[in-house]
């Protein structure tokens, strides 16, 4: 009987750098950046954490990323890498280790430097090895909104206008947070008339490239009386890495993704919760583009299948609305440091949490979901990790 | 009785209207327009195009040769027909020859597989002929000459034409030429390689056959030779070597849809001629270049049998006109670009490519024993074959299963402005293959506004990406023509 992280280990502390093109920072000025700040939070100092996990896809090798960078003094560190999951991995490290009752205090840091390529886009991601078609990334997403439409009867110009709506929402609250990449409003106009990166999806459906990092402290649950912070807690972390068979099989829709709906029916299960759209107070999810953000409200079963667009229309995702979604802005805003998005992700409901969000501040949340997803709609990995007070 | 089984041809899709070089360089528009290899094509993948319709419904594991003739091979060293015979599902234990440098090399393709077949060496030959032969920038030579394949397949059985004479001329003169460090053509003065090689060659090498086979004009249906680069002067051969206008194949309809197709324009112009033949015909057929092969062809009942296909005919009007002249540069990779900016692709890795040849070249999948599900690998995170069915999750419990014949539906697409490709958008496509199983694919020869989901698409083989000298032939769907 597989056992539950629920409750077993808190955060008390978390670090989150400027995102953006950082074009003076390296990934050494990204993890001191975010450690520090973390660190500081929880109130300790780098020689009180026992073991350290850091999350990267592109930026180094080698736990010693980190502790090079941090001249940590010959603990554990390891690096992890889940693609575009290698955050909640860093964090899935770090927790476990606590829940096995190995470690008191760990670090979970996630980094990447994607400004450093001289190109826009993220580096080598077209070197996939065995890879015979021609597709960048907004391609594949792409060919999930062209499904998308198909299946439920969305002319181009609906489906382009739902998917709009999603990137506008995201902006809004984007331009609330300091931290942001990209802190702009945007019009539904502007997104119909961007230009087309790959059909159906716009220059605004897609995420920013940015660099970044992010870092947590995390701690046995009983030890959140010494650290000054109200603590939050690991309700449920789930990963789901999927067989990939959805590009070889005919029984795949491309229309969802199967990893993010069992990812989160697990994580709702580790968690207690059974009506997700009530018990959830806001969702930080991996809007890479604006269609990974629709289906993924499906898969986590906030909207009906299919049936997305109702409830974008009805503003249900706004910071005011009945579930708001990206309240910090999302991959949208802060762009996709790969390593970094994942706790990013916790950093936003973290702050939240705390009452420390500022001008995106929501009233009294009580669960907050933070979905992260590597590689492609039909050969991702998916986490979903719940934390609540 | 040895002779022609099956014919195919090959026409890409796309043509450039020679008015397009005018408007680029000035000068003098030849009429008409002139087929362009796209981005992805080059000899090989013509030539097995040509071969698969050829092949179409013939058993091409029968095939005991594979004859692939051509002045533009893609590799001075390393044999094409090779890796021919994967794309056309042919044995290992078959006779594979290159036959190149000359423009008569597609007829002397067929008279060698001709000889073998004569001799009892091989039963079955599959001759391909195809061409991709570049004039400079502004000048004739490129409205001139165009892109193209054919291909024969020949055999002692259900043969529609029989072979009844073979007649060679070797002769030296340096007509048209390119070096081993030359890129673009290179040619004497039209009027002394007519007069001096093309008027006397041809005519000998007629003469010849027909004294060998104990005929004379007047018993030919059908006179069958490449025109030389001032078309005119195909008639003038025609009378001078005793033929009446009306006996000869009309050269107009490859040469100002087509141009002239190098050593395949010779076969282009028979399989036009057979597309017409009827039982009882006599058909003289000659091919030119640095001397003349002529055969005499006797049309049999059989030819009334063989299915139709895509031939010349159908090739020569499925087609899409080049917006204009600069793709053509773009796709012969006449002018250097700027590099799109997105990360540089590695290199190919011969020894992943061996592994998979099979895979990738074949375009073989699998079939689950246990359940059925048939199934093809494109976009693993690494290579290596498939292990485990992904349909049920048994292992190793599979069969070969072919996908490269199966016509398959567009599931669903993207237009991708990102990608770094030759001719954007890059045009994915996930289809269906009829009968199970599903894939990512490029989509070739497409007009992006028509793309859609549910469109009917079949498999072709391309290149994917020159690196190191090595061209990495892959699979891609495009629009059924």
């Amino acid at each position: 009987m597989p056992g539950s992280i629920k409750d077993r280990v808190a955060i008390v502390g978390m670090g989150c750098t400027q995102f953006g093109e950082l074009w003076g920072k390296g990934p050494t000025d990204l993890i001191v950046e975010a450690v520090n700040e973390a660190l500081a939070d929880a109130g300790i100092e780098m020689k009180d954490v026992q073991a350290a996990w850091g999350g990267t896809l592109f930026s180094g090798a080698g736990g010693r990323t980190v502790s090079e960078a941090l001249r940590s003094q010959y603990i554990p560190v390891t690096r992890v890498e889940n693609a575009c999951g290698s955050g909640h991995e860093a964090v899935r490290g770090a927790s476990y280790a606590i829940a096995a009752g190995i470690y008191d205090i760990c670090l979970a840091v996630g980094y990447e430097k994607l400004k450093d390529e001289g190109m826009s886009g993220l580096p080598g991601m077209e070197n996939r090895t065995n890879t015979h078609y021609q597709s960048s990334m907004p391609g594949v997403f792409a060919i999930m909104a062209t499904r998308y439409f198909n299946r439920y009867g969305l002319s181009p110009e609906e489906g382009k206008s739902m998917l709009g709506k999603i990137s506008v929402k995201s902006h809004r609250n984007g331009a609330m947070n300091p931290k942001a990449h990209l802190r702009r409003e945007i019009t539904l106009e502007q997104v119909l008339n961007a230009p087309i990166i790959a059909w159906p999806l716009g220059l605004f459906d897609c995420c920013g490239v940015s660099d970044g990092g992010a870092a947590a402290i995390l701690v046995r649950a009983d030890m959140v009386k010494n650290f000054p912070n109200r603590p939050v807690y690991i309700k449920a972390l789930q990963i789901c890495a999927s067989p990939t068979t959805g590009r070889m099989v005919t029984d795949y829709d491309y229309t969802h993704v199967e990893e993010a709906h069992r990812a989160g029916i697990a994580a709702y299960k580790e968690a207690g919760i059974t009506n997700p759209r009530k018990e959830i107070s806001m969702a930080e999810v991996h809007d890479c583009f604006s269609i990974t953000e629709a289906v993924t409200m499906e898969d986590l079963q906030f909207s009906p299948r299919g049936r997305v667009k109702e409830d974008v229309d009805a503003g249900v995702f706004t910071l005011e609305g009945e579930l708001p979604v990206q309240p910090d802005g999302g991959l949208k805003c802060f762009g996709h440091p790969i390593g970094a998005s994942g706790i990013r992700m916790l950093y936003e409901p973290y702050l939240q949490f705390q009452g420390k969000a500022g001008q995106r501040q929501l009233k009294d949340p009580k669960l907050a979901l933070a979905h992260n997803m590597g590689n492609e709609p039909y050969a991702p990995v998916v986490s979903v990790c719940i934390v609540g007070t | 009785m040895v002779g022609i089984t099956s014919y195919g041809a090959y026409i890409p899709w796309h043509r450039m209207n020679r008015e397009d070089c005018v408007k680029a360089w000035g000068g003098f528009a030849m009429p008409g327009e002139r087929a362009v290899a796209y981005y992805d094509e080059d000899s090989l993948t013509m030539a097995v195009d040509a071969a698969r319709d050829a092949l179409a419904d013939f058993d091409s594991t029968k095939v005991d040769g594979l004859f692939f003739a051509t002045t533009s091979s893609p590799y001075r060293e390393k044999q094409c027909a090779a890796i021919m015979a994967w794309p056309l599902n042919l044995r290992n234990n078959i006779r594979s020859v290159d036959v190149s440098t000359s423009l008569k090399s597609g007829t002397s393709a067929l008279a060698l597989a001709v000889d073998s077949i004569k001799a009892g060496t091989l039963n079955s030959a599959l001759v391909t002929a195809a061409d991709l032969r570049l004039g400079a920038p502004a000048g004739m030579l490129e409205q001139q000459v165009g892109d193209g394949a054919a291909a024969f397949l020949l055999g002692r059985e259900n043969v529609i034409a029989e072979i009844i004479g073979m007649y060679s001329v070797a002769d030296e003169l340096v007509g048209t030429w390119r070096s081993s460090e030359d890129f673009y053509l290179r040619s004497w003065e039209d009027r002394m390689i007519m007069d001096e090689g093309y008027a006397k060659i041809l005519p000998e090498a007629m003469a010849g056959v027909l004294k060998l086979c104990e005929l004379t004009p007047k018993d030919i249906t059908k006179v069958v030779f490449d025109p030389p680069a001032d078309a005119r002067r195909h008639g003038k051969v025609v009378s001078q070597a005793g033929f009446e206008p009306g006996q000869a194949q009309d050269i107009y309809g490859l040469y100002l849809n087509v141009g002239i197709t190098g050593s395949a324009m010779a076969p282009m112009m028979l399989v036009a001629a057979l597309e017409d033949a009827k039982p009882g015909d006599k058909i003289l057929f000659a091919g030119s270049g640095d001397g003349a092969d002529a055969f005499i062809l006797q049309v049999t009942d059989q030819i009334t049998k063989l299915k139709p296909r895509r031939g010349i005919k159908q090739n020569l009007v499925s087609k899409r006109v080049m917006a204009n002249y600069n793709d053509y540069m773009r796709w012969r990779d006449m002018v250097p670009l700027e590099a799109a900016r997105r990360p540089d692709k590695q290199h190919i890795r011969l020894s992943a490519n061996w592994r998979e040849r099979k895979q990738l070249l074949g375009l073989w999948g699998v079939k689950c024993l246990k359940c059925g599900t048939p199934q093809y690998d494109n976009g693993a995170a690494t290579t290596g074959p498939i292990r485990i069915c992904a349909g049920c999750q048994a292992q190793d419990a599979f069969e070969d299963y072919p996908f490269a014949h199966r016509k398959a539906t567009v599931f669903s697409y993207t237009q991708d402005n990102l990608a770094p490709v030759i001719d954007p958008p890059a045009s994915v496509v996930l289809v269906e293959f009829e009968g199970g199983g599903r894939a990512f694919f490029d989509l070739t020869d497409r007009d992006p506004a028509k793309v859609e989901i549910g469109m009917p698409v079949e498999m072709t083989f391309r290149k994917l990406q020159l690196d190191r000298g090595i061209t990495n032939y892959f699979w891609k769907a495009r629009p059924i023509r």
